[in-house]
């Protein structure tokens, strides 16, 4: 069955909704309105005022009533609009959700679900725009996942409500169109990395918005006769460097495109980890397609040109390969 | 191990026995943070035993308590052995989080003492969240949030007063007031000083006690929590209060009178109320002497045994950032 990456996210809240009552959604607009992004609409007239719960525009509050509402027996899925806006909420989350279990000598688990949007592609500017998952994947004590998707957007939010810990769970603004089949089997982990295309010769690793632009280049380069294998990261902490350093070790080589700054990014991680796990396997220095240096702008050939695009993969895998 | 008060004794004993043992270990605290046996910050109550003693006495077993970094007297009160909280702070395993969280995160799950916050204003959004999964599960249960009148320039403290008017939750909003947010005094740090004011703008109740009179504080609470739990939503009170040692340990006291320091000890809780209760009959120079040697005795005897505790292995360092899940 075709469906979006919207409609998806709504069965996997409405299948959580239904089937355990200690579930609710919390957040700006998501219920009269719908949610920003049209995710929870008609969830209210399925289940009520009390369960999609319509906040003021209180991200420090709210999202911190969700930590204390997971540890009252409870398990909120609190919706932030943007990753922009969470930084209004990084106190609760930095400070309490991510630190309480450590800090009370384990006594206190925060089974609490945090969902975003993030990433650039629609005209918003430096406010709405940016890819700062890398600042929630520093933490200790958290999850953090990016369903790229279909299949992960219906699957991702059960084990992330059975998890007893905070899951912090990206998704990108330029994914809720995307269309694909849903497979019958879409229940998932969210310990994994995914292989999404076997290749040979060079490893794409990417997530999130970026995993789209990733298989589009690997496309494109097969038509060259270039054998690119292609990685979806799904989970972002803990990453899963197993998948990464076995496909390196089969590849050699490796671009990471990321809609994030290079600067202290998910894609200067991976490359530090790739060092260490797997330097000897290198053919050629790792690559990274990442956003340029710069808040991402409102004008249209701007903001294309801030951003990580399939031209830029394919030139960056060029290089590599000096073809 | 010393027991703390019989029940059965009159509320005024129990209430001045807890501003003792709160008051020992307290002068215990300050003693040890001298000799280097516990670090970090330490934040004093002295002064302020009314207002945890009286609140303390006034909820129910079954209320959710959310704390500040100034928090060693609620977790006592609240039932957290004196052993534990001092092993705590030693920094030792068999602390109350095996020293992980030390004199500002005391924690306790079975009674359901939710810390320990150290972030100034982070335990009202909390508070606020634990409220709305008990009205959201039928609990009739009370959720007493302590925090400073410092904590009501932040914004957490309006946005989760906001939700708790909006959503009317059975949260007790309890501000100590001691007139310094570390060494800003009030008037240099808010607009509106009438704290009580800033609760009715969010159409919230608010009651101002003497915090310095610990049956008043006792009475404002026990009816400030008896509506709350009736469901009249959240309450706001101010304990008018005063700390007579320095913001912590690090704090040299130079943005306040002596003068004024001078002035609010003749206040002192402990002493005005011992002294009330021998004017009125109900407590003899003996039956002090016995309440505060009791005191004595139990903060002798956490402190010997935190003294003696183990230290938490390196090796577990890492136990405990997530919780242990069973691998399918």
């Amino acid at each position: 069955m075709k469906i979006s990456y919207r409609e998806a996210l709504r069965q996997a809240l409405r299948e959580a909704l239904s089937t355990d009552p200690r579930v609710f959604l919390m957040g700006e607009d998501v219920g009269r309105y719908g949610g920003s992004y049209a995710v929870s609409k008609g969830l209210l007239d399925e289940f009520g005022p009390e369960r999609i719960r319509d906040t003021p525009l209180s991200e420090l509050g709210f999202v911190g009533a969700g930590v204390g509402a997971a540890l009252g027996g409870m398990r909120p899925i609190v919706e932030v609009m943007t990753v922009n806006f969470s930084l209004l909420a990084l106190d609760p989350i930095v400070n309490t959700a991510a630190a309480l279990r450590h800090m009370s000598g384990g006594k206190f688990s925060v089974p609490l679900v945090v969902r975003m949007a993030t990433g650039a592609g629609r005209q918003l500017a430096a406010q709405h725009s940016h890819s700062l998952e890398n600042w929630y994947a520093h933490i200790p004590g958290i999850r953090v996942l990016a369903p790229a998707t279909v299949a992960d957007a219906r699957g991702m939010l059960v084990p992330a409500l059975a998890d007893p810990d905070p899951v912090v769970m990206f998704e990108h603004a330029q994914l809720y169109n995307l269309e694909g089949e849903l497979p019958n089997d879409w229940q998932c982990d969210i310990t994994h990395a995914a292989v999404r295309r076997p290749g040979t010769q060079l490893t794409l690793i990417s997530y999130g918005g970026s995993l789209p632009k990733a298989m589009q280049a690997a496309s494109e380069l097969d038509s060259e006769g270039i054998d690119a294998e292609v990685i979806d990261l799904r989970v972002l902490r803990p990453l899963d460097s197993d998948t990464l350093t076995a496909s390196v070790c089969k590849t050699h080589r490796a671009v990471i495109v990321d809609e994030g700054w290079k600067t202290c990014s998910l894609a200067a991680e991976i490359m530090a980890r790739l060092m260490e796990d797997c330097f000897y396997e290198l053919d050629a220095p790792v690559a990274r397609v990442c956003s340029e240096e710069v808040p991402i702008p409102y004008a249209k050939h701007l903001e294309d040109a801030a951003l990580p695009q399939v031209a830029k993969i394919i030139a960056a895998v060029r290089g590599m390969l000096n073809v | 191990m010393t027991a703390p008060p019989e029940s059965g004794q009159p509320l005024s004993l129990q209430l001045l026995a807890d501003m003792l043992r709160i008051r020992r270990m307290e002068e215990k605290c300050a003693e040890l943070y001298g000799a280097g046996k516990i670090r970090g910050f330490l934040h004093l109550y002295i002064g302020e035993e009314a207002c945890a003693a009286g609140a303390l006495r006034a909820l129910a077993p079954e209320d959710n308590i959310v704390a500040t970094y100034r928090e060693h007297a609620h977790a006592l009160l609240r039932g957290v052995p004196l052993r534990a909280i001092m092993a705590e702070m030693y920094g030792k395993a068999a602390g109350c989080c095996r020293g992980r969280g030390g004199s500002m995160h005391l924690f306790d799950a079975a009674r359901r003492f939710y810390g320990g916050n150290a972030i100034v204003g982070g335990g009202l959004p909390l508070a606020v969240g634990l409220a709305l999964a008990d009205k959201l599960q039928g609990i009739a249960r009370v959720t007493a949030c302590f925090f400073g009148e410092g904590a009501m320039a932040e914004g957490a403290f309006h946005e989760a007063i906001n939700l708790a008017a909006l959503w009317r939750l059975p949260v007790l909003f309890c501000c100590e007031n001691n007139l310094y947010a570390m060494g800003t005094a009030l008037a240099r740090s808010e607009s509106q000083t009438d704290l009580c004011a800033k609760a009715t703008s969010y159409r919230v109740a608010a009651v101002k006690a003497d915090g310095m009179d610990v049956r008043a504080v006792h009475e404002a609470t026990r009816q400030a929590a008896q509506q709350v739990r009736a469901g009249a939503g959240p309450f706001f009170l101010e304990y008018a209060t005063y700390r007579f040692r320095a913001h912590s340990m690090f704090d040299p006291d130079l943005y306040r009178d002596k003068a004024e320091i001078e002035q609010w000890k003749q206040r002192g809780p402990i002493h005005s109320f011992t002294a009330q209760l021998k004017a009125a009959g109900e407590l003899t120079e003996e039956a002090f002497l016995a309440l505060d040697a009791s005191a004595e005795a139990e903060v002798a005897d956490a402190m010997a045994y935190a003294e003696a505790a183990e230290m938490e292995p390196i090796a577990d360092l890492l136990k405990d950032v997530y919780t242990p899940q069973e691998t399918s």
